[in-house]
């Protein structure tokens, strides 16, 4: 969903694994909706490690628990690899997330969050492993985010980073607008390309 | 700059946004039935056609059953899906191969076999196994649907340019080992994300030696190392596989195309960000025995124990083998197999079909095996038909499928029930790939044969 960006500041979830799919993140039986809505992939974030088979949550995934919540996913390295689905995005959105953490995201899924109005932030390895020990002491940490001057901050700690985000991304998400509202700007450009 | 993929990427560059990514131009799209819905539905939210029709081939592949395509698909959500693509295709415009249709098949695999995919292309679709095409020399990557709608509305994508990245294999593959293990070799060495941010062109002799069929499955799998994608330079091979395909060029235009495609190659002092080496003969028969493509062995080799595995890796490593139910150390020639699936967009050519059925000619396949054999499109059940396969396969216990994307991913009739193990030629072992609480282990057409023969892991090189 198109939103403007600019400082965020919330608690997290913590997902201390590494290698998420986006399988996990929304199963393949999800993706036969036609439709884009948000709130329905949001309610299947994570389906098969948050309900059983049955429908019943299951107590220890960290979407059950009542001691995490907050508008920021943070995930162990290498998060999204696997399908293109951008569903995954539209789940993580659906949920509510804006912003998520981790030292590693995999390519094509780090577009579909940007396209999405999902943040992907990358920190250092220790960055994540002392927010991972900062939730853990207490899951009332909260980070912020700043997108202006892109600097991510543990404020349990104090511990801060920048993080990259080019300069034409960033426009795009403190101003709510996306790339095919850029690329229909660009017409003559594309028949010149043609034509040359 | 004097890369093959700089020259192909700059060559496609309408311009470099300041400050961001290029705007590239994309000479193919292909879109199948599960990625592109919400796309057209946003070309119609904003009043928008197809800048470019002709350069867009429309196919459903991920919902199709692989029996009784003659009749209406049974999942009604899978059956709108499906239609939808059908919808949309004639209200823009677009060609669309449907199911049942001669020209129909899993997109990866009908995109070489029609000469839609050529050299020097840039293509995409909303699938991250995109990356297939590269084996024909172009630069083919996945993306999200909505990069599918940028490229309906303005045949152009926004880009990072990725780095580059050469992966060389020299000498001589062993007996029983093929492109499959290659990947497979490759992911167990690097990771699934040990080529994120790269795109990989892959080299050396033992790649040059390789058929199309092979070229095809090992590019097919560039996108398990995390790579954006992977190709091969074209060449003689690449020529003789495409020449008189239906979309290729013909006559003059040809010979004036391979003139051009013959100059697509790295420079002899071309610099890549990175590049490493293997000597084929170190590559073994491959398994995984895990749930990322990344945890793989040797086929007569060992689950690894928790001393082979980092710290910070560890807990996705015991998550994993409880999830398969092995044990770290576990021998895993002689484990049981319940499914065995010869198939999907990494391995349903016909030459996997060959090597499958070379295997257990003369054999029967062993009892309590369910086994999917699924080609990869209408024309690959055509020509196994002509080349008597389907006979030899029958007499062996086997049943050749209709064409689609089957048990690769559980989006259509194809599942493997939870608990159960299945070897599969497919390109994913993630939890719940093949269905919810299925177990899968990836492996060549060669070593899916002989466990449908024999009914456990086994090494195919003792049955060739």
């Amino acid at each position: 969903m198109k939103q403007r960006f600019d400082i965020i500041e919330s608690t997290c979830v913590p997902l201390p694994l590494e290698n998420v799919d986006t399988d996990q993140i929304i199963p393949a039986r999800f993706l036969k909706a036609t439709t884009r809505d948000e709130r329905f992939f949001g309610d299947n974030l994570f389906r098969d490690w948050r309900y059983r088979p049955d429908g019943t949550p299951v107590e220890g995934f960290v979407l059950n628990d009542p001691r995490y919540g907050g508008e920021i996913l943070v995930a162990g390295r290498n998060f999204g690899s696997g399908s293109s689905r951008e569903h995954a995005a539209w789940a993580i959105a659906g949920y509510g997330f804006k912003v998520v953490i981790s030292s590693f995201f995999a390519d094509i899924h780090k577009n579909n969050k940007l396209n999405n109005f999902v943040l992907p932030v990358v920190v250092t390895p220790d960055f994540l492993e002392e927010l991972f020990a900062s939730i853990e002491a207490d899951p009332a940490t909260k980070v912020r985010v700043d997108v202006p001057n892109q600097t991510v901050t543990n404020l349990a700690t104090g511990r801060r980073e920048s993080f990259e985000l080019n300069a034409y991304k960033k426009y795009c998400l403190m101003n709510a607008l996306d790339d095919i509202d850029y690329l229909l700007l660009q017409r003559g450009r594309i028949e010149a390309y043609e034509n040359r | 700059m004097n890369t093959l993929f700089d020259k192909i990427w700059d060559a496609h560059v309408v311009q470099h946004v300041e400050g961001g990514p290029d705007q590239l131009y994309i000479d193919r799209l292909y879109c199948h039935e599960v990625t592109s819905p919400q796309a057209f539905d946003g070309l119609r939210a904003r009043g928008l056609r197809c800048l470019r029709p002709e350069r867009i081939f429309c196919m459903p592949d991920h919902n199709t059953p692989t029996e009784g395509q003659d009749r209406p698909i049974q999942d009604p959500v899978s059956r709108k899906q499906v239609d939808a693509l059908a919808a949309n295709a004639a209200e823009f415009g677009l060609v669309h191969y449907g199911m049942n249709g001669p020209d129909n098949g899993i997109i990866h695999v009908v995109g070489p076999e029609k000469g839609l995919s050529l050299p020097g292309m840039t293509i995409v679709c909303g699938d991250s196994h995109t990356s297939t095409h590269g084996a024909v020399g172009a630069v083919a990557f996945g993306i999200g649907t909505s990069e599918v709608e940028m490229v309906l509305a303005s045949q152009c994508i926004l880009q990072q340019k990725p780095r580059s990245m050469r992966i060389r294999i020299d000498g001589s593959l062993g007996k029983g080992v093929n492109a499959k293990e290659m990947a497979l070799f490759l992911m167990s060495r690097l990771t699934t994300s040990g080529a994120t941010g790269y795109f990989v062109e892959y080299a050396g002799s033992a790649v040059r030696a390789l058929s199309m069929e092979g070229r095809l499955t090992l590019c097919n799998l560039s996108i398990e190392m995390g790579a954006r994608g992977g190709f091969i330079a074209p060449d003689e091979t690449t020529f003789a596989y495409l020449k008189g395909r239906p979309h290729a060029p013909k006559g003059a235009d040809w010979e004036r195309a391979v003139e051009a495609w013959r100059k697509l190659r790295s420079e002899d002092d071309a610099v890549f960000d990175r590049e490493v080496v293997y000597d084929a003969a170190e590559i073994p028969p491959m398994i995984t025995y895990g749930t990322n493509p990344g945890m793989g062995t040797a086929v007569d080799g060992h689950v690894p124990t928790l001393d082979d595995i980092p710290s910070e890796g560890q807990a996705s490593f015991c998550k994993a083998l409880r999830y398969m139910d092995f044990q770290p150390g576990d021998l895993l020639l002689g484990k049981p197999v319940d499914y065995v699936f010869l198939g999907a967009c990494t391995n349903g050519r016909i030459e996997d079909f060959r090597a499958f059925a070379r295997l257990v000619q003369g054999r029967r396949k062993a009892p309590g095996v369910v086994a999917w054999l699924v080609p990869g499109s209408q024309e690959v059940r055509r020509q196994i038909v002509a080349e008597g396969l389907d006979r030899v396969l029958a007499e062996a216990g086997f049943e050749v499928r209709q064409p689609g994307c089957s048990a690769c991913l559980a989006m259509n009739p194809d599942k493997v029930p939870a608990g159960k193990y299945c070897v599969s030629t497919s390109n994913r072992n993630f939890e719940g790939r093949q269905g919810p609480g299925s177990r899968t282990l990836l492996a060549s057409p060669l070593t899916a044969a002989a466990a449908a023969v024999s009914g456990v892991i086994t090494d195919p090189r003792d049955l060739l």
